[in-house]
């Protein structure tokens, strides 16, 4: 008997790779999945921090995927490979700071890399011919297989045959046939074939697979570009700014705030490194300071602390000040007025 | 053998990455005890090691830190 030919899908925890894992290990196929961390990704752990959102299981869409599939899930921390995607993009970003092109390019050459380590033969993604503006256009689709390596051992069933022939379909590992030419926006194919496969359920469409493509997340990660002076981050950055309302009111230092108790305890985790504040007198949020400042920072950021407390109404509201140097110390403030807080100091 | 994993204070996905990691370490039969801080550890590493053929043999979840102890599958 002859060993199945063996494929590695990028499963991003949508439906459309799904739905591309499914059509080919439909032809006996064995497939297994891949999926990468770049530190943006949308992932259980947003739900985890907030804790209005314990009720609901927090799951990995893509863990939650290959279940579904019965196949394995290999997650590959790419964090620090990562950032000179996003902070070099070749073919620029899209909406937001989204480089899409630029990081299907490096998943693709990613996987390419893992099947000649793993000894497995081909790649599929979800991808469809027209489903995103930037990264899944006619053009794009051989920007991917050459600029990754991949070359012809890239496999996207749910548009192959609207594509030339790749060398699985030349081989015979997969029959073209049985594959399909799905293209533009709309999501009607997909529906159909989940619900031959009988997926009844499936994480949201297109769109929000990564922060970098939401407005507000783009604001605050140029926001910490611009007052740092540099274009770099550490993950604790990019994960503080998933977390919190974050204000800033003079350019040399910025507030970061929970929002509930999740939120306090995760900024909790973190009070080692930046100053922080807490109300005393009044149940309130967990502060953070990220920036240098003096006394009279200081007591404005107690005095936006107080705000968002339960005292935001009282005359005089305690709050500790502990900057990690020696004993904490204690301000009596009245809280900022609403009307006294500018707009331009939300990011 | 016995091992022990210190996954607190990362969030998911990056406790179920170094599970990985340490369980690509192991051999079949061996015990991984990994503490966490991230509730979210509950589902997604009993899901993986369910798509990987590993074991959980118990899930320990105290105020601070949840612990799970995972069976290496062969
Ligand atoms: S949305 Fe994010 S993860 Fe998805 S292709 Fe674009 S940059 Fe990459």
């Amino acid at each position: 008997m002859t060993q199945p030919r063996k494929a590695i899908a990028l499963i991003s925890g949508g439906l459309d790779s799904m739905l591309a894992a499914r059509v080919v290990q439909e032809q006996g196929v064995q497939v297994e999945g891949i999926n990468f961390f770049t530190g943006f990704c949308v992932e259980g752990h947003t739900h985890a921090i907030r804790a209005k959102d314990r009720a609901r299981p927090k799951r990995n869409n893509a863990l939650w995927v290959a279940e579904q599939l019965g196949i394995k899930l290999h997650i590959v921390d790419v964090i620090e490979e990562y950032k000179q995607v996003l902070l070099n993009p070749k073919h620029g970003y899209g909406a937001n700071l989204n480089p899409c092109l630029d990081c299907k390019v490096f998943m693709v050459a990613k996987a390419k890399q893992w099947i000649e380590e793993q000894g497995f033969d081909f790649i599929i993604t979800g991808e469809v011919i027209g489903q995103r503006p930037m990264s899944q256009r006619k053009s794009t689709m051989p920007v991917v297989a050459r600029e990754s390596g991949a070359e012809d051992l890239l496999l996207r069933p749910l548009c192959a045959k609207n594509l030339p022939e790749t060398k699985p379909e030349r081989e015979g590992w997969v029959e073209r046939a049985r594959l399909y030419d799905f293209s533009g926006r709309s999501r009607k194919p997909q529906m159909a074939l989940a619900a031959r496969f009988g997926f009844e359920e499936y994480a949201q469409p297109a769109g929000g697979c990564c922060f970098l493509t939401d407005a507000n997340y783009a604001v605050k990660l140029n926001d910490l570009w611009q007052h740092r002076g540099s274009r770099d981050y550490e993950l604790d950055d990019i994960m503080l700014l998933k977390v919190g309302r974050h204000l800033r009111p003079k350019p040399h230092f910025k507030l970061i705030i929970g929002r509930e108790e999740g939120e306090n305890r995760f900024l909790e985790g973190y009070r080692r490194q930046f100053t922080h504040l807490k109300t005393l007198s009044h149940t309130g949020p967990m502060v953070l300071i990220e920036g240098q400042v003096g006394a009279a920072d200081l007591e404005l950021a107690a005095r936006i602390t107080a705000r968002f407390s339960q005292g935001r109404d009282a005359e005089a509201v305690k709050v500790e000040i502990d900057d990690n140097q020696g004993a904490p110390r204690t301000l009596e403030v009245r809280p900022l007025h609403n009307d006294d807080i500018p707009k331009a100091w939300y990011l | 053998m016995e091992q022990e994993l210190d996954a607190r204070r990362i969030l998911c996905p990056l406790p179920v990455i170094r599970t990985q990691d340490a369980v690509a370490r192991l051999s079949p039969g061996d015990v991984l005890r990994v503490i966490a801080t991230d509730p979210g550890v509950v589902y997604d590493i009993p899901a993986w090691c369910k798509v990987h053929g590993h074991k959980v043999l118990a899930i320990e979840e105290g105020r601070e830190e949840i612990c799970l102890t995972i069976e290496v599958g062969g």
